[in-house]
């Protein structure tokens, strides 16, 4: 359960906010994974969560479908605290390792989540062959898990999480190992629901796929170093390509940390913080 | 508990053993080698009649064991479990689909290697053959039930393998099988008598001896089956929607 770590509920002027996150502390192993974490993900946008591996990006999107263990804060998700029975048909999340079952076909793995979303029958099968489409994956939905390649094993993982049409997507690293090609596709497909209203968190380690965001967040140590549209990132640390911001912004954190003054500036009142080490 | 989620988990289980035919086979035949070898061994004594059935019980509490302990600890390293916890599926559901599955399974092993006991080995059955298939079955969900149970205690798959002669071997060694539990040193007897195997043993020995021991199975197999619940429980404490 998630504990209170500030007074109350934080119905703040973020009220419209599908995914808010406050205070937010996870220790993993004796590690402070995120020390303190306080961010929104606006309802209906597609959001990137930009960062290289071991940032926290992992345990973040964890902390917001309700699985991780976590030590202070609190992180509400379409209105209630993360990890609800209420959300559990709500959210759609695709972790990190595909994660299907390898002896199935691609239909009986999708038809047993399917199932478990309460789907039956006649609507069930209508729902899986429409996931399958999403994800061009219908001519290869007899075959089995184990034997196909992997960027279809992951875009199998893509449509178990697209069931049910769920109103939040947390998606982990969707696109990673995918050919130039599949990325363009996916990230298509990503635009096409979030501009039916579905809220996107997408994380990435691939700077250049922040470009095809609405918003932008850049994440380091388990810190928010921006958090913004990808074109007031890149005009606000003066770089035309979104990884010379982060490590603009990864330069500029590291020389002002001992003085404790902030990056506001750029990061927004939200993450303006974070520097503090 | 939903009765159809607890359904469509069990036929999941039961889709994913179909696609892997060797298993079937090796749960089907092993057991029927594994008894013909000991009639073979004891033939002309009384020996394969006195454990013939209790063997029955066995064999399915065993391989059940093993085959749960490994998939349950399949599905926690894939990610499909943290999947599925994030999903409006009930840790009863997820559970009892797997005990629906094995205990499918079972009941073919079961029903295969008894009748290939009593109608290829001649094994002597005093009591109603059909309560031995049914103790067989109750036993291969007393295995599922316990491999869930310990499965989340193993982190890799060769701590998963060793929790076998850990969990299994000493309820083995006391259930009565190699010596009569009322027989045992007095410490031996007192822990063999919260051992379900015991049970399972001693209702099997009931059926083949006694026409009449009806009464005392029904006894026996209510309480493997209590313990049986009592695992499934446990198994369910230990599932945890949040891990750190």
């Amino acid at each position: 359960m998630v504990k209170s770590g500030s007074g109350g509920s934080t119905g703040d002027a973020a009220g419209a906010a599908a995914v808010s996150v406050r205070d937010l502390r996870v220790v993993r192993g004796g590690r402070v994974v995120l020390p303190d974490l306080t961010l929104d993900v606006p309802t209906g946008e597609l959001v990137g969560l930009l960062g290289p591996s071991g940032s926290g990006k992992t345990t973040l999107m964890r902390c917001i479908v309700g699985v991780q263990k976590v030590a202070g804060g609190v992180v509400t998700v379409l209105g209630y605290p993360a990890g609800s029975r209420e959300l559990r048909s709500s959210i759609g999340y695709m972790t990190q390792a595909p994660s299907v079952y390898g002896d199935l076909t691609v239909t009986e793995n999708i038809a047993y989540f399917a199932a478990v979303l309460g789907l039956r029958g006649e609507r069930r099968r209508r729902e899986v062959d429409r996931v399958l489409e999403l994800v061009s994956l219908t001519d290869h939905s007899t075959a089995r898990v184990d034997r196909v390649s992997g960027g279809q094993l992951s875009r199998v993982s893509l449509a178990a999480a697209l069931l049910g049409e769920p109103r939040l997507l947390v998606l982990d690293e969707p696109t990673v190992g995918l050919d130039p090609v599949l990325r363009r596709d996916l990230w298509t497909l990503f635009r096409q629901l979030g501009s039916e209203g579905t809220t996107l968190l997408v994380s990435s380690h691939v700077m250049d796929e922040a470009r095809r965001c609405d918003r932008l967040m850049l994440m380091r140590e388990g810190r928010i170093l921006a958090d913004d549209s990808p074109p007031a990132v890149l005009a606000a640390t003066g770089t035309d390509d979104v990884e010379q911001a982060f490590l603009t912004l990864v330069d500029r954190a590291a020389g002002r940390s001992s003085s404790g003054s902030d990056t506001g500036q750029e990061t927004g009142p939200e993450t303006g913080q974070e520097v503090r080490a | 508990m939903s009765l159809s989620l607890t359904a469509a988990t069990g036929d999941r289980v039961l889709r994913q053993i179909r696609h892997d035919p060797r298993t079937i086979g090796l749960l089907v035949i092993v057991p029927c080698v594994l008894l013909g070898l000991l009639a073979w061994i004891y033939q002309n004594t009384p020996v394969f009649d006195a454990i013939g059935a209790p063997l029955l019980g066995i064999f399915p509490f065993v391989v059940m064991f093993l085959v749960t302990s490994i998939a349950t600890l399949r599905e926690r390293r894939s990610g499909t479990l943290e999947r599925l916890l994030t999903l409006p599926l009930g840790k009863a559901d997820l559970l009892g689909g797997y005990a629906v599955a094995f205990g499918v399974l079972a009941t073919l092993q079961a029903a295969v290697a008894t009748a290939f006991s009593i109608f290829v080995l001649g094994l002597d059955v005093a009591g109603n053959s059909w309560l031995l298939l049914l103790v067989a079955v109750v036993d291969a969900v007393l295995g599922t039930a316990l491999g869930l149970f310990t499965s989340a205690f193993a982190a890799t798959e060769f701590q998963a393998v060793q929790f076998l002669p850990a969990f299994v071997l000493p309820q083995f060694l006391l259930c009565g099988l190699l010596v009569p539990r009322d027989q045992l040193p007095g410490v031996l007897e007192a822990i063999s008598n919260v051992l379900p195997l015991s049970y399972a043993v001693d209702a099997m020995h009931s059926i083949t001896t006694s026409a009449t021991g009806g009464g005392d199975v029904i006894r026996d197999l209510l309480i493997v089956l209590a313990f049986a619940v009592a695992a499934l429980a446990a198994g369910a404490a230990t599932l945890r929607r949040r891990t750190a």
